[in-house]
């Protein structure tokens, strides 16, 4: 009788609206705790393995041996390290991925800003068949091109080269870097650069000190991804630096661990050897990565 | 008077402009935009490029070792091609490969959107946690994680067996997890699915943030429960996120080659753990046999096209827009 006209009543349907999250707000809250929960126990078990990277870099062989395992790095020591860079091979590996990756990042930014200018700034001929063809060989794998690309450097002899793998990885990691600018100069109105013609500028000076400074977030964005893509690379480094005199430090961690296999892994080397390698880039990735998605997000909105 | 003038005047006035300042740009300057794209180009060509056309060609003559030492290639058309894919040895690896991919794919994405949705649905603090902790292992350079999942799985001291042996399973008393091809799959899966988890889950979520509150509270107003409003208006909504991350998962996990790489140094049985790369690597740089490997090149390339193809697609929408 009561709930009948109800529903007819417009007012009633005001009032039964708050009931609903009344009691759906003192559900939440239990099911909210437990899902806080569970977010942190992801989190506690995806940061783990590199939680236990660290950890075991700082404990002795013969505690990383002991029946059980040391969860934490009580009385650790950095002396693991100090052996790492007392060994053979580090400073070679680090200033052979040096010269690589900052070669790779200089080309890159150079290639890649000129060629998104063209696209974003010009409607010529061929040029859709240009971001096709980018786009289609961004995804291309580097496993279905690597024996080419080692014949080819053996027969230029850039085999064991600097030069011949910043060329692979130039070429490799072009492509999406000009897509990536093309949003971030698609995002700056040419109206600004003609406004600037307009002034007196010539197209030259307009563009040094209009609209470059406006892409230094995008050519951040863009530098960022060209060092970690070059300095994490390893299949293009395995068929293109065969000689261990000439190894980037991902080919000289996997020999590190392979030449003590024979007599017993030394794992807290091992982790140490690891953590040299992964420290700067986790660093470096933490510190851009707000300002990168910053970057892609406001170029999205824009471009 | 003076208004109909300049209300006329005003776009009479606009349409020259623009027609003063489009034309120079393609008249003018035709030549500019095809020089900005000469060193882009120019790289392509020579480590792209030349590779692939080598390997077309390569793959269809023969390249034995009488080739190795300087006789004329002899063109035999879709022989290395016939030959490959009558080898039982291949229809093995490139199954194998098929069934990693998509596993694992599945798997990232699956855990990805459930990470996403748990992110979406807590409160700042924990959100904040689990966020550095998918970032932490997305920043892990893959050469040092693989290296670290070798030590968690070590047979003699590494923490997974304590774990396995301190739950009541003694079977794993030393177990050697890289020696068998099933559990080195699974080690193998289980870095992959690691390392790749971070970006869909980051990239779901942030698809997540974009849905509107107002559109969420309209139907819950309008009486919608919660798994009507997931099904309703958040999947679809978010619908285009998924599907590009999972294809884009698809291709890259077909072309998983340093993992296995690494992990078979700890004395995996190479022919039953090989995925696609790794045949072309050990055929091609292992047995000499450049054109079988070309061929084989070439397919995995035209596997990735066809399937970028939709990806692309989507791209070249957000160019046209």
């Amino acid at each position: 009788m009561t709930t009948a006209p109800a529903p007819v009543v417009p007012g009633s349907v005001a009032a039964t609206a708050p009931r609903p999250t009344g009691p759906r707000r003192r559900r939440i809250r239990p099911a909210r705790v437990v899902l806080s929960a569970v977010a942190v126990v992801v989190a506690v078990v995806w940061v783990f393995p590199v939680y236990w990277m660290v950890n075991s870099s700082l404990l002795p062989q013969a505690r990383l041996q002991s029946r059980e395992p040391n969860f934490f790095p009580t009385n650790g020591s950095l002396h693991n390290y100090a052996d790492v860079l007392d060994g053979t091979g580090f400073f070679a590996a680090l200033r052979m991925s040096l010269v690589v990756t900052l070669s790779t990042v200089a080309l890159v930014l150079v290639f890649a800003l000129l060629a998104a200018l063209a696209i974003s700034r010009f409607r010529f001929r061929g040029r859709k068949s240009f971001v096709i063809a980018m786009l289609f060989i961004q995804m291309l794998p580097a496993e279905g091109m690597f024996i080419a690309q080692y014949r080819m450097l053996s027969d230029a002899h850039l085999l064991d080269r600097a030069i011949g793998v910043t060329i692979l990885y130039t070429a490799a990691v072009v492509p999406f870097t000009v897509w990536m600018l093309r949003g971030f100069v698609a995002g700056i109105p040419a109206e600004l650069e003609e406004a600037g013609m307009v002034d007196g500028l010539s197209r030259t000076q307009a563009f040094l000190r209009i609209t470059f400074p406006l892409l230094a977030p995008g050519l951040v964005a863009a530098g960022v991804y060209a060092f970690l893509q070059a300095w994490n690379e390893f299949t293009i480094a395995l068929v293109a630096l065969p000689s261990d005199a000439s190894q980037t430090l991902p080919l000289w961690l996997r020999s590190f661990l392979n030449a003590s296999v024979s007599k017993g892994v030394d794992w807290g080397e091992v982790m140490a050897a690891s953590t040299l390698i992964a420290l700067p880039v986790i660093v470096f990735f933490l510190l851009v990565q707000g300002r990168m998605t910053g970057g892609l997000v406001s170029g999205a909105v824009k471009g | 008077m003076s208004a109909t003038s300049t209300v006329a005047s005003d776009p009479a006035a606009d349409a020259p402009d623009r027609r003063r300042e489009q034309p120079p740009r393609r008249r003018r300057r035709p030549r500019l935009p095809y020089a900005l794209l000469v060193p882009a180009v120019a790289v392509i060509l020579v480590a792209v490029g030349y590779p692939v056309y080598w390997q077309v060609v390569t793959s269809l003559q023969e390249f034995g070792l009488a080739q190795q030492f300087g006789a004329p290639p002899t063109f035999v058309g879709l022989d290395n091609y016939a030959r490959l894919f009558m080898d039982p040895s291949l229809w093995a690896v490139v199954v194998r490969s098929l069934l990693f991919c998509l596993v694992n794919a599945g798997l990232t994405v699956g855990i990805g959107v459930a990470l996403a949705l748990l992110m979406n649905a807590v409160g700042r603090v924990p959100r904040l946690v689990l966020q550095v902790a998918l970032l932490l292992a997305w920043a892990m350079p893959m050469v040092a994680a693989v290296t670290v999942f070798k030590w968690l799985f070590d047979w003699r001291s590494g923490v997974v067996n304590w774990l396995l042996v301190a739950i009541g399973l003694d079977q794993y008393q030393g177990y050697s997890w890289l020696a068998q091809p099933m559990t080195f799959f699974l080690v193998a899966s289980l870095v992959v699915v690691w390392m790749s988890v971070p970006f869909v889950a980051l990239s779901v979520f942030a698809a997540l943030t974009q849905v509107s509150d107002e559109v969420l509270e309209a139907a819950a107003i309008d009486g919608a429960g919660p798994w009507q409003r997931f099904w309703g208006i958040i999947l679809p909504m978010v619908r285009p996120v998924i599907s590009i991350v999972l294809l884009l998962q698809i291709i890259w996990d077909l072309r998983v080659f340093a993992q296995i790489r690494i992990l078979q140094d700890a004395g995996a049985p190479i022919d039953q753990t090989n995925l696609l790369g790794n045949y072309i690597y050990e055929l091609g740089l292992g047995r000499q046999d450049f054109a079988g490997a070309s061929a084989v090149s070439i397919f995995v390339l035209l596997l990735t096209v066809l399937l970028s193809w939709p990806y692309v697609r989507s791209l070249l929408k957000e160019d046209e827009a």
